[in-house]
């Protein structure tokens, strides 16, 4: 926690970075995100195992983007999702300098995010275990089952848009259920409406996904919806070998075509 | 009237909920579901929870649900016909051990949909609501009535309010006609009361702040810093604003198909960027520290100058729903001290 | 119906379609109810919210003066959902109608004044009510001028009226159009609306001053009415906030205590003096 303190610390009296978006100690026991732009203030910053949102929400906010340069503490779900941002023009890596958090809670160091990609190049992928142990259980059932299970978490969705607001790679200014010529899916909190909607978000983070879980753990009702995306995540991965949040140059599985995927029926 | 005061024990607290239930009418109650305690419809009494210290989201769904018919609409070669909404369909609904502050947020409602314009549809649910209140004697950090002139035992809104003694019975205050019929349509299940004192058993919720003082602070508090720096964490979700009891932003949405349909009444809430959007992409509130401060003006500010009531109840709702832990209550204290230019 | 219900609108039928510019298109409507027309009343600077079944609503100023009875009128330029919906109806289809909302300009209190109206682009319908309240109450005012300015020639509304004010020796008219926007025929002033109201410089004695348009316009207008020494309470403007309900409940258009649709729409520049700038 000094190592990380002292770098921002450095980052930020070096006029390296003019933000550092880290961790601190909350309310009521909790943790939560802080800007810091005084290099005094760096020993507010904290690590531990209550830092679970993704931070890297933030770097598409229009007043974050203002300071310009930006340093972020980064575990590998933030690296993961800053790699996703980049590759979809949304952050310019020359703006991004990550404070990386290995999984024993230390400080790395990375002086690029090609360095990033490396790193997240050597760790395995993929859901974390508690959550995939309830999917391989909602993947067991009938299709009639899981319907059943999903109209019922869903019906209680009240379409606050936590989980839109909470995950970093949905970052559309104007968000398809917004869109209203044509009115593609219904806004009210309806049965329908609240499949359409959580449809659409699953679909739209196919292949973009990096399983962080933030879109769960937003949602006030606490209605599990980071299982569908997570799900999604593994079904990328299967059909087109592709994890999200691993290149600056990926391709995202659903929006790319090329001439030997197997839907051959595309084209 | 004046009130009256009784008491109710545990098993006859149980069949008045039936015995409501069965007259017809539709119950509100909380039960610990999903890892969550919430209000829903109808449950049996056996599931319902007096234990929660706060249910996920307030009571205003009775009287201003998150989807609302406002009317229906029917295309035909003669043209188009509007079918109101058949107010004789609308439900006698008993909202069932509801906080202090839950049942205080109904005359907030009452203002804001009946200041100048009568929004009838509000007033016919509202008209056939009552409110059976229960005292808390548990609070958590997130809890600050007693800054929002109420407190744990407030009797405001409810027709009874209910405080649970030592002693395992339930006081029962009987503090309106609606509470006094009730209460005679099931005289059996009470007894008479014998000067039991319930400020011994409410839960200790210290005063965090004086609101006068935020409000003074507020108006001259516009283009304070404050502003920037304390909604920089704010993601920009509905999650404060639908689990609020206070909130009734909306939105109204039409939904047809082949010409007939329906027109829809839909919580909204202010901290959506597109919430003040105009068609010629000019956004009166076009980043989120304007929002924010709009949500916290509102409340504390704009509506104690121009329906005089505080937009706030205190329940702390919203501080425990918000996923980036914006605490409300930790920036009214700021914003009573905040240094402002008068 | 049983019981009243705000939210229900009146049914009104197209009784005629104006194509004024581009995109921007003014109905003619009709109550489908007698009684309801005849029970009726706003004006000038009321607004109402205006729906197709199915289409949505969609807030716009009332642009026929309440001096014309029996019809009233709402201009519109085809940009969002509404809009889109509205402009695909044609005549004798129904239209849905709320209001009238939000106050009033105060014209009793103009009378033996001078009257300067400045307008811009697709904000002249929400000034032609009241332009033609006061026109019809010709004897109770001093001078008129209007200032009309539009992006082209073509992008000017009402072209039939504009004519007939023009015509008029006792209403004097300024038209112009942005810098590019003129055609050969074009006799009026090229020039941004700002610009041409410093060079006409009316006067500001016994004058009432009212300003709509794109907030950019009014921006650069009051400071040269300020400089022509108009007085903020002399200034009147409306403000357009997004709005749904039109009476106060939804949320929309606080601007800091103040809610457009009933504080306003029309505003004096002092009031807005004394409001936050979001709108």
């Amino acid at each position: 926690m000094d190592n990380l303190r002292q770098k921002a610390k450095e980052l930020l009296e070096s006029k390296t970075v003019n933000l550092v978006i880290g961790y601190e100690n909350g309310t009521n026991g909790k943790a939560r995100a802080v800007f810091i732009t005084d290099p005094e203030k760096t020993g507010k910053l904290i690590y531990d195992e209550r830092c679970k949102q993704n931070l890297a929400v933030y770097l598409n906010k229009h007043e974050v983007k203002h300071y310009g340069k930006i340093a972020i503490v980064a575990p590998l779900m933030v690296m993961r999702s800053i790699l996703v941002l980049v590759s979809e023009c949304q952050v310019k890596k020359e703006n991004i300098v990550a404070l990386g958090i290995g999984e024993d809670g230390s400080l790395l160091d990375f002086p690029s995010l090609e360095v990033v990609e490396k790193y997240v190049a050597k760790i395995p992928l993929g859901n974390p275990q508690s959550d995939q142990e309830i999917l391989d259980k909602l993947n067991a059932m009938t299709m009639e089952q899981r319907r059943a299970f999903w109209q019922n978490e869903l019906e209680r969705c009240f379409k606050c848009y936590a989980c839109r607001a909470a995950c970093p790679m949905c970052y559309c200014l104007r968000c398809t259920v917004e869109c209203n010529q044509p009115q593609w899916i219904s806004a009210p909190a309806h049965p329908l409406g609240n499949l359409e909607w959580h449809m659409l978000r699953t679909m739209h983070l196919t292949g973009r996904c990096v399983s962080c879980g933030d879109c769960g753990r937003a949602c006030p009702l606490n209605i599990p919806i980071h299982l569908l995306t997570m799900q999604q995540a593994e079904e990328a991965f299967h059909m087109f070998g592709v994890r999200a949040g691993t290149s600056m140059k990926a391709e995202s599985a659903l929006s790319t075509y090329k001439p030997d995927d197997k839907e051959n029926f595309i084209l | 009237m004046t009130p009256e005061k009784k008491i109710i024990d545990r098993v006859a607290l149980d069949k008045l909920y039936e015995s409501l239930k069965a007259a017809g009418n539709k119950m509100f109650a909380p039960v610990f579901r999903n890892e969550q305690t919430d209000f829903e419809y109808n449950p049996n009494a056996s599931e319902i929870s007096y234990n929660h210290i706060q249910t996920t989201q307030s009571v205003k769904n009775t009287v201003f649900p998150k989807i609302e018919n406002l009317f229906r609409f029917e295309s035909s070669q003669k043209g188009v016909d509007l079918l109101n909404i058949d107010f004789t369909k609308v439900p006698r609904v008993v909202v069932w051990n509801a906080h202090p502050c839950d049942a205080a947020a109904f005359s907030a409602l009452d203002s804001v949909f009946n200041w100048d314009f009568k929004d009838e549809i509000y007033n016919s649910r509202r008209e056939k609501l009552a409110v059976i209140g229960m005292s808390c004697i548990k609070a958590d950090e997130n809890c600050f009535c007693t800054s929002v002139d109420l407190n744990p035992g407030s009797v405001k809104g409810s027709d009874i309010l209910l405080t649970p003694l030592a002693n395992g019975t339930y006081l029962a205050e009987i503090l309106t006609e609606q509470g006094k019929a009730i209460a005679d349509a099931n005289a059996s299940l009470f007894t008479a009361s014998n000067g039991e004192n319930k400020e011994e058993v409410l839960a200790k919720v210290e005063k965090q702040f004086d609101h006068s003082k935020v409000t003074e602070n507020l108006a001259n508090g516009f283009e304070n810093p404050f502003w920037h720096e304390f909604s920089l964490r704010c993601i920009g979700c509905g999650a404060c604003a639908y689990v609020c009891p206070i909130c009734t932003c909306f939105d109204i949405q039409d939904e047809s198909k082949a010409g007939n349909g329906r027109r829809l009444r839909c919580w909204d809430s202010c901290g959506f960027g597109l919430f003040t959007l105009h068609t010629s992409g000019h956004n009166p509130r076009e980043i989120q520290s304007q929002r924010w401060r709009q949500r916290v003006m509102h409340k504390f500010s704009y509506q104690p100058d121009r329906n005089e009531f505080i937009g706030c109840v205190g329940c702390g709702r919203c501080s425990r729903a918000c996923p980036v832990d914006m605490n409300i209550l930790e920036q009214l204290v700021a914003l009573e001290k905040l240094e402002v230019a008068k | 119906m049983s019981l009243s219900n705000i939210y229900v609108p009146y049914l009104m039928e197209i009784e005629s379609i104006t194509e004024e510019a581009p995109e921007v298109r003014t109905f003619r409507l009709k109550f489908k109810n007698q009684e309801e027309g005849e029970n009726f009343n706003f004006k000038a600077g009321q607004f109402a919210e205006y729906s197709v079944m199915g289409g949505g609503e969609s807030t716009f100023c009332i642009a026929s003066p309440p001096t014309r009875a029996g019809y009233l009128e709402c201009t519109f330029r085809r940009t969002g959902r509404v809009t889109n919906a509205l402009s695909k109806l044609e005549v004798g289809d129904t239209v849905g109608l709320r209001g009238p909302y939000g106050n009033i300009f105060p014209i009793e209190e103009w009378e033996g004044k001078n009257l300067l109206y400045i307008a811009g682009g697709i904000a002249l319908p929400p000034m032609r009510c009241v332009i033609w309240n006061t026109i019809d109450k010709r004897e109770k005012y001093k001078d008129i001028t209007i200032v009309y300015g539009a992006r082209t020639v073509n992008d000017l509304v009402y072209k039939n009226e504009l004519k007939e004010w023009e015509e008029r020796p006792d209403i004097n008219l300024i038209t112009t159009v942005d810098p590019g926007g003129e055609t050969p025929e074009w006799k009026g002033e090229v020039g941004f609306v700002p610009t041409i109201v410093d060079k006409v410089a009316p006067k500001a004695e016994n004058t009432i001053a009212i300003v709509c348009g794109p907030p950019i316009m009014i921006k650069f207008t009051f400071p040269v009415l300020k400089k022509l020494g108009f007085a903020d309470e002399n200034i009147f403007t409306t403000l357009e906030n997004r709005m749904k309900c039109g009476f106060g409940k939804c949320g929309r258009c606080n601007v800091g205590k103040y809610y457009v649709c009933k504080d306003g729409p029309v505003f004096t520049l002092s009031q807005l003096n004394n409001m936050p700038a979001e709108y």
